[in-house]
């Protein structure tokens, strides 16, 4: 049976104030925790790619508790499972630990014929995730896919638009695959009454790397210190004047005297 | 051990962002006493490799093969992940476009190597190369360093100066056979569209950008269009009509807040912020945008920001060095004839 995967993580709401505290710490506050906005767009095309198939969808977080919530909110949307993957002393903030633990639990599932991601994470922002785990498995990567215009799972195959800073490309390529989604590929569907109490009760299992009979590799990375950007020391100038061309004329002129016309 | 910098290329020339690269790449080889070498893989590779010891690579490794012709990440990497068990350099570095980014994450996977992606500063402490990256777009930075032999680097675009290029320069070339790339690649293109006569965003020195302001156009929508329909015809007619001639006249690129890319007034590959794309030009001139937290992440580093906007209490002119406040669709065209007559 047709089987699509994705990924998912909780990330602070985008419109929440993030910074460093005196510890050095990266916080939020209060602030409750939302599903990465990206992935409602891979979470969104999981849904309908496995309907389309006639299977399975599952959804996996790696990490701690707090993304229970973003699991709980794919299973509203209509995911059919979710699975956490947590390991003690792990560095998941590694994209190679991270990437290994991935590729553990799909090997473990077995049966995977898809993988669908958001193009990235705006927590941390980075979006090699995708391509490392695609590498790990041996499986073809197609990035930044702007629509999929059949997924022919009894054929094995994709065909897909991707989204290059150049220009469009469509590509075929053999099942299974990995590939990351854009914003726009469709319209995340919001998450219904019953949804929401359905996920409310779900249990989800939390596998460990032993579970998965991974070794984890040594993390390739440090993270130094978190630092608060610089504060824009900029004193605003309202431009007066009678009109709006004179307005217009001052504001060209204070852009030359910026070089920066 | 030499420092790579991959060249990005496209349709046989290099992007102007490789060469950014190429800038921050020479700075990590002073810190660790070694020197650039240039990766330049497919069309025209010859004369790019040239270029390339023009902005300063001591050497260039070329490949040319068909199988490099339209960008299959699975070719590119076979390539890069053989020079660098080869060879292990210190450092791969390329520009944090699309490509790069896919291309450096498996390269680096395959070399189980750390990557430190989207720098915006780079030094060397101790032989340990330290990148300074935006995590939380932007609202906090993060300094980054990788523990293995190899470390790869992703530098954006606009962060770092590309070198002045010599009149002339004879770099080391080498040319390398592609036996790496499997021979059947699992990817097949079908076709490409490019895009064309647009600046592209993230290397855009200037960027006019509008916002959920642009469907306030006093240019009445077609009479059997009403509500949402006609603000959306009327939002789209003031991109292509108002911001679009003011931003041919800069050179500009075209940017959009998420509120106006939801609201279905301009297609998301012009959203700047959070969820779009992270621009830091010269100038960035926000048009009938409020400045939502999610957009300033994404606009932040501008050097110099404008405001236009009829709410004289809109955040925007918070981050702003100047602003005008009004109607944009009186003042952009004001400022469209203002500069062209400053500019005669």
């Amino acid at each position: 049976m047709t089987h699509v995967l994705t990924f998912t993580r909780s990330t602070p709401d985008t419109a929440a104030k993030v910074w460093v505290d005196d510890e050095g710490a990266v916080t939020w506050g209060e602030v409750a925790t939302v599903v990465n906005p990206w992935d409602e767009y891979s979470l969104e095309e999981t849904i309908v790619q496995a309907a389309h198939g006639g299977g399975e969808s599952t959804v996996v977080a790696i990490g701690s508790a707090l993304h229970n919530d973003a699991l709980k909110h794919s299973l509203a949307m209509g995911i059919k499972n979710a699975l956490r993957l947590e390991e003690a002393g792990a560095d998941c903030n590694d994209s190679l630990v991270w990437s290994a633990l991935a590729a553990g639990a799909i090997r473990k599932l077995g049966d995977v014929d898809l993988i669908i991601f958001g193009k990235e994470s705006v927590d941390v922002g980075t979006d090699q995730h995708s391509y490392q785990l695609a590498r790990r498995l041996g499986w073809t990567m197609l990035g930044y896919v702007s629509r999929i215009i059949d997924a022919d799972f009894a054929a094995g195959k994709i065909q897909a638009e991707r989204m290059l800073e150049q220009g469009k490309q469509t590509v075929t390529a053999a099942l299974p695959a990995v590939i990351s989604v854009m914003k726009g590929i469709n319209e995340p569907r919001y998450p219904n009454f019953l949804g929401i109490r359905k996920a409310a009760k779900a249990q989800i299992p939390v596998w460990s790397a032993a579970d998965i009979e991974v070794e984890l590799p040594k993390a390739a990375t440090t993270a130094l210190r978190f630092m608060n950007p610089p504060a824009r020391a900029v004193s605003t100038e309202i431009i007066a004047g009678a009109d709006v061309k004179e307005k217009a004329v001052t504001l060209v002129e204070r852009l030359f005297e910026e070089k920066v016309l | 051990m030499s420092v790579f910098v991959w060249i990005e290329t496209f349709a046989g020339d290099a992007l102007p962002s490789s060469w950014e690269a190429l800038g921050a790449a020479q700075t990590i080889a002073d810190g660790l006493n070694t020197d650039t070498t240039a990766l330049v893989f497919g069309e025209n590779s010859d004369e790019i490799a040239d270029d390339a010891g023009r902005f300063g690579a001591q050497r260039v490794i070329v490949c040319a093969d068909d199988r490099l012709q339209d960008h299959r990440l699975e070719s590119y990497t076979a390539l890069l992940s053989q020079l660098v068990e080869e060879r292990a350099p210190s450092a791969v570095i390329a520009a944090a476009t699309n490509r790069a980014r896919e291309l450096l994450a498996s390269a680096a996977a395959d070399s189980e190597s750390g990557l430190i992606s989207d720098v915006i500063d780079l030094r060397v402490e101790d032989g340990f190369i330290i990148g300074t990256r935006p995590a939380y777009a932007g609202k906090v930075l993060m300094e980054m360093t990788a523990n293995t032999a190899t470390s790869f680097v992703t530098v954006r675009g606009r962060a770092f100066p590309a070198p002045t290029p010599a009149a002339d320069s004879a770099p080391e070339i080498e040319a390398v056979g592609a036996d790496a790339i499997p021979s059947e690649l699992g990817v097949r293109v079908d076709e490409f569209v490019p895009e064309t006569g647009q600046v592209n965003l993230t290397d855009a020195a200037i960027i006019v950008s509008g916002g959920r302001g642009m469907a306030n156009n006093p240019c009445a929508a077609p009479a059997d269009m009403s509500g949402n329909e006609a603000n959306i015809w009327k939002a789209k007619h003031g991109f292509a009509n108002t911001l679009r001639p003011l931003a041919e006249a800069l050179g500009a690129a075209i940017g959009a807040s998420r509120a106006a890319v939801d609201a279905g007034y301009i297609a998301y590959e012009h959203q700047v912020g959070q969820t779009g794309k992270v621009v830091n030009p010269d100038l960035y001139i926000a048009c009938g945008i409020s400045g939502a937290i999610q957009h300033q992440a994404g606009m932040r580093g501008s050097k110099i920001i404008v405001a236009i906007n009829k709410d004289a209490e809109a955040p925007i002119f918070k981050l702003s060095r100047y602003g005008i406040v009004g109607d944009l669709y009186e003042v952009v065209p004001a400022l469209r004839e203002a500069l062209e007559e400053k500019l005669g």
